[in-house]
């Protein structure tokens, strides 16, 4: 990175530590970071839109939808999250090169299932085995958003189906003694007062899922908590122009410095919500604001 | 007519161009001198050099991937890449899911490793610490031995320093410059042979590929450029 950073063997102290701290393998860390906060910034909203689909589904009046939206919620909260990534994403990737696989190559004759190999013709592999890495990474990356979101989005549907039960029940009898349809009732009155009752469960959900991004790297995308390990394991001389010893111990506290401080802040956020969803709800807390404004 | 029929030719041959795949090479990036992560973040070390050398002999397109260790097989059989080369040595157990090339390491040795002042330690009755889904893993448990097993190499060796475990069981080449550079660890005198040496594992099905791979070693082990890697980067014996 500097210019003095040629032969690190001869530097020491501070020189040395910002030669180290600026390899291409510690730019990956950096990156890295970068990398699990899109995540979770494309995770959030779709697990939060799968979860309220199923929450919708779950209580619907129409019986296969409701079973439907049961089933979800129930299979994937019981799977274990380390065997749906496993076990979920290779399926999902096959199932996608399977569909391609019989529109792309409909002339194949060899089995797709070769034993325990998942053959299919080259044009249908996702992405190309000619794309560059680049492709290969973004391709990772959706499927770990798609899993993700299915597996959160399970918990986020059981969270807001209890809150959509929690609004009271004479909310909705007056909305329909206005006149409202339940539809109009559903939108109008339930879902905005639902939120309130939802927030404690979907802040812990939030709370796990910044802390579930270790998951990443059975996708083989590289996330921060492999590049601290990887960094911090203690290097010989023989392999690298800055051999130290185990400092794993370093790293592993620069990231929960870094946990620590995006829980705060995530706290503060969620605070300010419950603040303004409070409002004229009939809740300990909306009462509370009540008073204070008179 | 002719010109039609030059012109299907030339098409069909560049298609077969644009077909030619790239031939993904999968790793895990964390076993020194087999494998690892250079200062600038680059895959390094003997396979490394070995990798492009054999892509180049064989006329392949290559990239490198890197890949957790627990899921190095799955992932290969379900075609995310499409060669392991990752300092895996051929067994009989890995041979039922997938195939090998023939080895281009001789069977390397095993050794433990110890705390200095610690070396009249009887294996037979210690704890010992391995690589989960390695073949010292495996020897470990056949034997008897209390065993405990970590993901990555580097948390073996940290569990002999806390304590945790009394030797670690691993390759070696592995092994050998960490106990030089460090002197609160030493090797054993005693070695276990494990193993028939490291080779490329690739899917059963793709036989042509495995055939253009072995060829390429072959070559090196003729013309000696193979023996000139191993003894570059200290990883057993030649051939």
């Amino acid at each position: 990175m500097f210019s003095y950073c040629t032969d690190p063997a001869a530097l020491s102290g501070l020189t040395w530590l910002s030669c180290y701290l600026t390899t291409g393998k510690h730019m990956a860390l950096y990156w890295s970071f970068g990398t699990v906060l899109t995540l979770l910034a494309i995770t959030a909203p779709t697990a939060l839109a799968l979860g309220f689909a199923g929450a919708s589904a779950a209580r619907s009046r129409i019986r296969p939808l409701s079973w439907l939206g049961k089933f979800y919620i129930a299979i994937v909260r019981g799977v274990p999250d380390i065997a749906f990534f496993l076990f979920f994403v290779i399926a999902l990737d096959q199932g996608i090169e399977y569909l391609r696989h019989k529109v792309k190559c409909p002339d194949w004759s060899e089995p797709i299932r070769q034993g325990n190999d998942f053959v299919v013709c080259s044009a249908a592999k996702m992405p190309l085995s000619t794309a560059s890495q680049w492709q290969h990474d973004v391709y990772g990356f959706a499927l770990a958003v798609v899993t993700f979101a299915i597996v959160f989005g399970a918990f986020a549907a059981n969270v807001l189906f209890g809150a959509m039960r929690a609004v009271p029940h004479a909310q909705i009898e007056t909305a329909e003694a206005y006149g409202m349809s339940p539809r109009q009732a559903y939108w109008r009155v339930l879902v905005p007062q639902m939120w309130i009752y939802a927030l404690p469960g979907l802040g812990n959900l939030w709370m796990v899922l910044i802390k579930a991004t270790p998951l990443l790297f059975l996708l083989g995308i590289s996330d921060i908590v492999y590049w601290a390990r990887e960094l911090g394991g203690a290097k010989t001389a023989r392999f690298t122009d800055y051999p130290h010893p185990d400092w794993r111990m370093w790293y592993f506290l620069a990231l929960l410095v870094f946990y620590l401080g995006f829980t705060k802040l995530s706290e503060m956020v969620l605070e300010r919500l419950t603040r303004r969803l409070s409002h004229g709800q009939a809740t300990a807390g909306g009462e509370a604001l009540r008073k204070a404004a008179t | 007519m002719k010109n039609l029929i030059l012109t299907t030719a030339a098409l069909a041959l560049s298609a077969g161009f644009a077909m030619a795949d790239t031939v993904r090479l999968g790793t895990e990036g964390a076993y020194p001198p087999f494998n690892f992560l250079n200062d600038a973040g680059e895959i390094d070390g003997f396979e490394r050099e070995l990798g492009d050398e054999l892509c180049a002999r064989a006329e392949l397109t290559c990239e490198w991937v890197t890949n957790d260790w627990d899921s190095i097989i799955p992932n290969l059989v379900s075609g995310n890449y499409d060669v392991i080369i990752a300092g895996m040595s051929i067994t009989p157990e890995r041979d039922e899911v997938i195939d090998f090339t023939q080895n281009y390491t001789q069977p390397d040795p095993s050794a433990y490793m110890v705390l200095t002042g610690n070396e009249g330690l009887d294996v037979t009755g210690a704890v010992i610490a391995a690589q989960t889904n390695t073949i010292q893993a495996g020897f470990v448990a056949e034997m008897g031995a209390p065993l405990v097993e970590f993901a990555t190499p580097d948390e073996t060796i940290s569990a002999v320093r806390t304590g945790e475990a009394d030797a670690v069981l691993a390759d070696k080449s592995y092994l050998a410059p960490i106990a030089e550079e460090n002197a609160d660890l030493t090797l054993l005198e005693r070695d276990e042979l494990i193993g028939g040496g490291v080779g490329m594992g690739l899917r059963e099905s793709d036989g042509e590929l495995r055939e253009k791979f072995d060829a390429a070693i072959q070559s090196m082990k003729d013309d000696g450029s193979l023996n000139t890697l191993i003894e570059k980067w200290e990883v057993g014996e030649t051939f």
